[in-house]
């Protein structure tokens, strides 16, 4: 029986296959997705614009296969997918505010990125004029009685990423949270646009700089599969490598930085500890602590001798020898389980609807993980478990990064033993012709999405997902009935990036 | 057990681990920069952070000033909650135009005598951000900048260099709020 993208897809011209195939539907065509994606037969990967064409990335729920469908709109209009799938709201008010392709009957037209500063409007589409007086953003209404409001934001008390929280609480518990979001907008897809790819693969490591692996290596990714590029394989092994150190020294943060958001603060000195360890590994062996710039289109820029490779491998050990002490510690201390148990639940049905990945979709009973999912290699050929749990609290997303990094370890130990020798880098060639690639890679946070086109060698319209696209309005549910004292607990086990969804 | 545990998790970092000599700089290089403070401000230097559209890089390194190998702290060095309580604003990023406005007030917020230290590529000239519709592009287009730390993110120890410098200035009188 033909899946139901093959349904979908048939008698389409395909555009691309490079990997996966990218068709232009009609509105029709268009709606039936919106319709699928509300029955959760298909996941939203993403949802992205062009000046005059809307693009939308699904998976199959099931069988794992992936398309893109676009649909043109010369008059700049388009079925909101909104309207029928939450997930797709932001993403679409979005699309509106860079491109000024508005999705008829989205419920809330309210700007997203866009807070008036610009001096223009829809920078990315048919630029046009400031409005004169931008109308004041308006929350969500709150009716009841000795209700009360909190305003947070954009600068917070602690050093963490610009964004607004608006609470309502009733006494001490959490009524509604309304995020407001966009004061990280650097405008990077803007940036890309006409940019070679040695400036474009900067660019996407600095997208969200916890992720700068994850970014460079999805952009990478992509940018060969509409090169046709193949990578050497010890690149190849490398790039899983640096994937796995910024995922364990990622995770090893936030299990400290959530129990010190529980007032706890020896687990975040001692994981802090252990987190540098891996970044001083990381600069020994591939030169900058956050690995920043190492991944680039057609391999890797820059090799990992002996005396790296041994400094990774005591790193391990010394993990290996220290953290089971501390997952001693997080199990059996009753007064921090208190804080992290039955706080901030997700519910696996949240969790499915929006495809949210990483430890959010994991702990909330969402298995994807596009590593064991999509099986790129060198995951393929690779042993390790994707952790899963239902609970959906506080608790279960710190499991999930807790065996996460055991999952880590064992993946390096892995890779350093079976490293392939060989060349680290494919030149990436001049392609005049128009070429489209699409790549989708497991970040420490979730799946990151990256979908180009180039023409003659360079960018013509990059769009980067952030895994917290779906994870941020999740956040706002999670928090409910919850006290407003346990919020900093719930954001940071969910530690969603500002600047990735900002863009 | 509990007991033992917490001497094991306490004491492994400092007895276990000979400095290595970076170790032995940074610890000297922070010795100096708690010596500055002092002389300037008596017990401590206050910073408040404001990330003003950072990539976030910039934050990790800022937080890992505080962990254990850094410890920024013991020297008198703190990241408090308000710029009201602050004599330093530490900012990062490129300042995007969305950040402009709040950046500013919270300047406004801060006490004198005050200094800004801008962290990171981008907060010089915005960096690779330059030119972005989006983007003011550099801290000093906003609000006046009293040191620059580059790197793209500044590791922790080019961040108490830099802290150092920017005390050192302040004692000699060149720099004058
Ligand atoms: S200087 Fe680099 S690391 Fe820091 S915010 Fe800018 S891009 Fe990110």
């Amino acid at each position: 029986m033909p899946s139901l993208l093959d349904r979908i897809l048939e008698g389409r011209q395909i555009q691309q296959r490079r990997p996966w195939p990218r068709a232009v539907v009609g509105a029709h065509l268009w709606k039936f997705v919106a319709n699928e994606l509300a029955q959760g037969r298909l996941n939203l990967l993403g949802l992205w614009g062009e000046p005059s064409t809307v693009h939308m990335a699904i998976m199959e729920e099931g069988t794992a296969e992936i398309a893109i469908v676009s649909l043109d709109c010369p008059d700049h209009a388009y079925p909101s997918v909104g309207l029928h799938h939450p997930p797709a709201l932001r993403l679409e008010r979005a699309a509106n505010d860079l491109f000024g392709l508005s999705a008829e009957g989205l419920p809330d037209t309210r700007p997203w990125l866009d807070h008036g500063n610009w001096g223009m409007r829809f920078p990315l589409g048919d630029r046009v004029s400031a409005l004169p007086q931008p109308a004041p953003y308006r929350f969500l209404p709150v009716q009841g009685d000795g209700m009360h409001q909190i305003a947070v934001g954009p600068v917070h008390a602690g050093i963490i990423e610009p964004g607004h929280f608006r609470f309502t609480a009733s006494g001490e518990t959490v009524v509604r949270l309304e995020q407001r979001l966009g004061y990280a907008h650097k405008g990077i897809e803007g940036l890309m646009a006409g940019a070679d790819l040695d400036r474009a693969v900067q660019l996407a490591g600095r997208v969200s700089g916890d992720s700068t692996v994850a970014y460079a290596y999805a952009f990478s990714k992509a940018a060969e599969a509409a090169l046709e590029l193949v990578v050497p394989d010890r690149a190849v092994w490398l790039r899983a490598l640096l994937a796995e150190l910024e995922r364990l020294a990622n995770h090893l943060g936030d299990i400290g930085a959530i129990c010190n958001d529980a007032s706890f603060a020896l687990m975040h000195a001692h994981c802090s500890v252990l987190r540098e360890s891996v970044l001083r590994a990381a600069n020994t062996a591939f030169g900058h602590r956050l690995m920043r710039d190492v991944i680039v289109p057609g391999g890797v820029a820059r090799d990992l001798n002996d005396e790296g490779k041994a400094t990774i491998q005591a790193t391990l050990d010394n993990i290996r020898l220290r953290f089971p002490a501390l997952v001693e510690l997080y199990d059996n201390t009753a007064s921090l389980q208190d804080r992290t148990v039955d706080t901030g639940v997700l519910k696996p049905a949240l969790a499915r609807q929006y495809a949210a990945g990483g430890y959010v979709g994991r702990g909330s009973g969402r298995s994807f993980d596009a590593r064991r999912t999509l099986a790129y290699p060198p995951y393929d050929g690779l042993r390790f478990e994707v952790p899963v749990l239902n609970e959906g609290d506080v608790n279960a997303r710190v499991w999930i990064r807790v065996r996460e990094v055991e999952q880590s370890l064992s993946l390096i130990d892995q890779m350093l033993d079976r490293l392939p020798k060989g060349p680290l880098r494919t030149p990436a060639g001049r392609q005049a012709e128009v070429r489209e690639g699409m790549a989708v890679v497991e970040g420490f946070r979730g799946d990151v999405l990256v979908w180009l086109r180039l023409r003659d060698g360079r960018i013509e319209r990059c769009h980067l997902r952030d895994p917290s696209w779906f994870q941020w309005p999740l956040l706002e549910a999670a928090i409910e009935n919850n006290i407003v004292a346990d919020f900093p607990l719930c954001n940071k086990s969910f530690n969603c990036s500002y600047s990735g969804q900002d863009l | 057990m509990r007991k033992l545990l917490f001497q094991s998790l306490f004491r492994q970092p400092f007895t276990e681990q000979a400095p290595s000599p970076d170790e032995a700089a940074l610890s000297e290089l922070a010795t100096a920069v708690g010596r500055a403070a002092r002389r300037r401000l008596g017990r401590s230097l206050s910073i408040r952070e404001v990330d003003a559209g950072s990539c976030n890089g910039c934050e990790l390194e800022i937080h890992a000033l505080n962990n254990a190998y850094y410890d920024v702290e013991r020297f008198g060095l703190r990241f408090v909650a308000s710029p009201r309580h602050a004599d330093v604003l530490m900012v990062t990023g490129p300042v995007t135009q969305n950040m402009r406005a709040a950046l500013e007030r919270t300047y406004q917020a801060v006490p004198d005598p005050k200094w800004v230290v801008a962290i990171g590529d981008c907060a010089r000239d915005g960096g690779c951000f330059a030119g972005s519709y989006a983007v003011v592009g550099g801290v000093g287009a906003v609000v006046p900048v009293d040191l620059h730390i580059p790197g793209c993110p500044p590791t922790p120890t080019a961040m108490l260099k830099g802290l150092l410098a920017l005390l050192e200035r302040v004692d000699n009188g060149s720099v004058t709020p």
